[in-house]
């Protein structure tokens, strides 16, 4: 159960407190943000959208550093292909 | 759906003798690989086989374009027509009209006959209107279409209207005023047609038939079942639009969007095509079952393999984000504009240039070749490296939510 | 598209194949299950098994809720949905899921209104548009999904609106996951954890897995590059010899879940003592029912359901399949009498079905890539 897509929070619906208007691509739609009544996302914020409500916000922190770690490897993977291929030049 | 019992039978004895002998102790003596591709085999076998409608009655799966209309025309129509003229199947029937000379049955243009191309198209779209045209821009840029892609040049259109009781006359004479520019357009001229009313609640307002002729020139001669491997396969620009902007006219998923359809008549752009590229192998109408479906059937007729790029293949950010929140493939989205065009590898960067060239072929790309390998079968590179299949569709892409 | 794009970077998976591959202990093979159906269908739609090397084995595990309903759920809700009174709402997912007498899609075609829907706001709004009509939203879907049911069922209740009812079918993926640890059939080197289900319910229900069957779990998102990495976090663990629940889907997934969401599912709904799911027989407190507050949203009380026990078809192997005991191609049926055309099974009809990935995605000889096919051999 699983399609989850994030969106960009554009604005909040003027009179419900509990929809927002999302950007996903350039596709916009009204979704419901009552499951982050906690701590209610505001614009240029990223939530994961599944079946036309917001279930999560998304931790830009975490995200960065998730792409770090994979950067990190593929330096590290680049850094030994390239070792491997200065030590072939004979 | 109630299996008939028979073809499951059929199966299992199947499976059983395809079983290798097994060793004392129960297991299957085979690797693991070589009995999975046991399996591929035996599927293979089952999809060559003679197709057969299950159904008791018609879905909307067989009207998609996918796996359940071919079964449909082949097991139906093509079972009861049965004509070298239909087998090809091809985007328009290519037809020799003996002239005054021409020995009967014949017409090789020595006598004055001509070759034709014929085809016909019904348009059911709902709604009407939309963004970037209507049902009567469909009507005249599909058929003229499907002629172009034939090598041919079209000339007349039919036009038949099938109008439901209470459907407003300012809205038929939009229609028309459309129908009328798209074949100034195109040019062509609508020389007959016909109209019937139905009871109110049938129609969906209105259906149309087109039909059209073409022309074909002496040595034209185009057909899916001439690719052949190191061939090149080139989409005429970004998929995926009409189907994406006809979801989300229907107004039933709350999404807005920038996209239009990109409905339009090709004729232009194929003549450019074919005197810069005079080898072209084929060429397709990307409509409903998207690009997909028609690589599925070069893959077929051709028995070739077929291998695309996913990231070669242009999808405008719009339509890709709904296909993305709705779960669907742009592969498998109804284009009306676009059309796939097969030809020798080593004409694909002339074909590429001619296409964008012309104002409809601006994002022309190069999205894969027919290989040699796995013949039958489209495969996708995909973004990540990896890659998959891209079979046909059983019915229409449903949105899902998994 | 970002959050997406970047996660199916192809370079960076080439960089972890390597680091997969250098953590495979030569002659050992693995075995991890993903449990999400969501999972199943990325693996297959990215071709992500071209990155493995060959001593790795995904098993697809029983979390496509749409595989697991049996058919004696499917065929209750053809009933409600042949009422002349009914609109029946549904997800794409269920359209073509046969039931003893055909599927949603037949039903459309002889002329049953059911209507598919994105959302159940969706059908909400047929509901509040058809005031004459009795509005069903067939309900599935696992933790992820129950919360947006819940929070419809409010927004209905506070807007008075009382044409509106709910099927549920939701189910619970821990229980399912316990049944597969004590099934004698699998040996499992490891989990991915759900991904989604994991926002609504957080990563701590997975820690009996790690302490009492001493398996590690890594908490994945659905992007290849997700699924890669997770499959190094499970080896990492097997190789420093421990076992524990790690979150390898950070940005979406909060260890603590979200209350409110559960606070949603916990006033609509409770668990029910006992539900069947298809392959793994009974299994208790495992899925979700309205509760008697909500009585007049539950469309099992509003509308007699026959409730009959159907059994599978004497073909059918959906059950070992779902279990990851049998591989989609060792299915009996597969690809002969059972496709995507002409299903006999869930397993086939789902998008997120094992057989229905392989079947369209995976069925093909594969081209591992060369960081992969070098593994085991250090």
């Amino acid at each position: 159960m699983c399609l989850g897509i994030p969106g960009e929070v554009i604005e909040l619906h003027p009179e419900q407190s509990d929809l927002a208007k999302v950007n996903v691509s350039g596709v916009k739609r009204l979704i419901n943000i009552g499951l982050l009544s906690d701590d209610p996302p505001k614009p240029g914020e990223w939530v994961l959208i599944h079946v036309g409500f917001a279930l999560s916000k998304i931790d830009e922190a975490e995200a960065a550093a998730a792409m770090e770690f994979l950067e990190g490897i593929g330096q590290a993977y680049e850094d030994e292909i390239a070792a491997l291929r200065g030590s072939l030049i004979e | 759906m109630t299996a008939g019992s028979g073809w499951i039978g059929e199966a299992l004895r199947e499976h059983d003798h395809g079983q290798r002998p097994e060793n004392p102790d129960g297991r299957p003596s085979l690797p693991v690989t070589d009995r999975e591709q046991q399996v591929l085999d035996r599927i293979d076998r089952a999809r060559r086989r003679r197709p057969r409608v299950r159904e008791e009655r018609i879905t909307m799966s067989h009207g998609a374009g996918g796996k359940a209309t071919q079964t449909l025309i082949e097991a139906v129509f093509l079972d009861a027509f049965r004509n070298p003229l239909l087998e090809p199947l091809e985007d328009a029937a290519e037809l020799r009209v003996p002239g005054p000379r021409d020995a009967p049955g014949t017409g090789t243009g020595t006598g004055a006959g001509a070759r034709l191309a014929l085809t016909t198209d019904s348009y059911v779209v709902s709604p009407l209107f939309f963004p970037g045209g209507n049902i009567g821009d469909l009507a005249v840029n599909g058929t003229v279409n499907d002629l172009s892609v034939s090598g041919a040049t079209p000339m007349y259109l039919t036009a038949g209207f099938i109008l439901e009781e209470g459907f407003p006359v300012a809205d038929l004479i939009r229609l028309a005023a459309s129908m009328r520019d798209a074949a100034a357009a195109a040019c062509v001229s609508i020389v007959t047609g016909d109209t019937k009313v139905v009871q109110r609640g049938k129609a969906d307002g209105c259906y149309i038939n087109t039909a059209g002729v073409g022309v074909l020139a002496g040595d034209v001669s185009l057909g899916v079942a001439a690719a052949r491997p190191g061939d090149a396969i080139i989409v005429s620009g970004p998929v995926g639009d009409h189907g994406i902007t006809i979801m989300l006219a229907r107004g039933e998923l709350d999404i807005e969007a920038d996209v239009v359809s990109d409905t339009a008549p090709l004729n232009g752009l194929v003549a450019d095509l074919l005197a810069a590229v005079p080898g072209v192998r084929a060429m397709r109408d990307a409509t409903r079952g998207g690009v997909a479906t028609i690589l599925n059937e070069i893959a077929r007729a051709a028995d070739v393999g077929v291998l695309v790029v996913e990231d070669d293949i242009p999808v405008r950010a719009e339509v890709r984000g709904a296909c993305e929140l709705l779960g669907i493939d742009p592969m498998y989205v109804a284009c009306e504009g676009r059309m796939v065009a097969v030809v020798p590898g080593e004409s694909a960067a002339a074909a590429v240039r001619a296409l964008r060239a012309h104002p409809l072929g601006a994002d022309a790309a190069v999205i894969g070749q027919v290989v040699a390998d796995q013949p039958g079968m489209v495969r996708l590179k995909t973004s990540f490296g990896g890659t998959r299949i891209v079979d046909l569709l059983v019915g229409d892409p449903l949105p899902r939510i998994c | 598209m970002r959050f997406v794009d970047e996660f199916r970077d192809a370079d960076k998976a080439h960089a972890l194949a390597a680091k997969i591959a250098a953590l495979c202990e030569p002659g050992r093979s693995y075995k991890f299950m993903e449990v999400c159906g969501g999972h199943t269908h990325t693996i297959y739609k990215h071709g992500l098994e071209d990155y493995l090397p060959e001593a790795i084995t995904l098993v697809h595990g029983p979390g496509c809720p749409v595989c697991v309903i049996p058919m004696g759920r499917v065929d209750d809700a053809m009933h409600l949905a042949a009422r002349p009174d009914v609109i029946m709402t549904s997800f794409g997912d269920m359209m073509r899921v046969p039931g003893s007498n055909g599927s949603f899609f037949d039903a459309k075609a002889s002329g049953t209104d059911i209507r598919m829907v994105y959302s159940p706001l969706d059908s909400l709004k047929i509901a509040r548009q058809n005031p004459d009509r009795q509005v069903v939203f067939m309900a599935i879907g696992f933790e992820t999904t129950a919360p947006s049911t819940a929070m419809t069922m409010l927004r209905a209740a506070a807007e008075g609106i009382s044409n509106f009812s709910v099927f549920c079918n939701h189910v619970t993926i821990v229980p399912a996951i316990k049944a597969i640890l004590d099934s004698p059939d699998l040996r499992l080197d490891g989990f991915l954890g759900p991904g989604h289900v994991s926002t609504v319910i957080g990563c701590r229900p997975y820690e009996f897995i790690a302490r009492d069957y001493h398996k590690p779990v890594v908490v994945a998102g659905f992007e290849p590059l997700d699924i890669l990495q997770s499959i190094y976090m499970l080896l990492r663990q097997l190789a420093e010899g421990r076992s524990a629940v790690e979150n390898q889907y950070s940005r979406v997934v909060p260890w603590n879940g979200n209350v409110v969401a559960l606070k949603a599912i916990g006033e609509t709904m409770e668990l029910r003592p006992y539900f069947e799911w298809r392959g793994l027989g009974f299994i208790s407190h495992s899925a979700l029912r309205v509760r008697e507050k909500y009585a007049a949203m539950d469309a099992e009380r509003l509308f007699s359901v026959p409730g009959v026990r159907v059994a599978d078809p004497k073909a059918c192997q959906c059950g070992e399949v779902l279990k990851g005991v049998l591989k989609p191609w060792e299915c009996k049926v597969f690809g002969t009498a059972c496709t995507p055309e002409t299903p006999i099974g869930t397993c086939m009809v789902s998008p997120e079905g094992a057989c229905a990935a392989y079947y369209n995605y995976g069925r093909m000889n594969r081209d591992r890539v060369p960081e992969a096919a070098s593994a085991g051999q250090s």
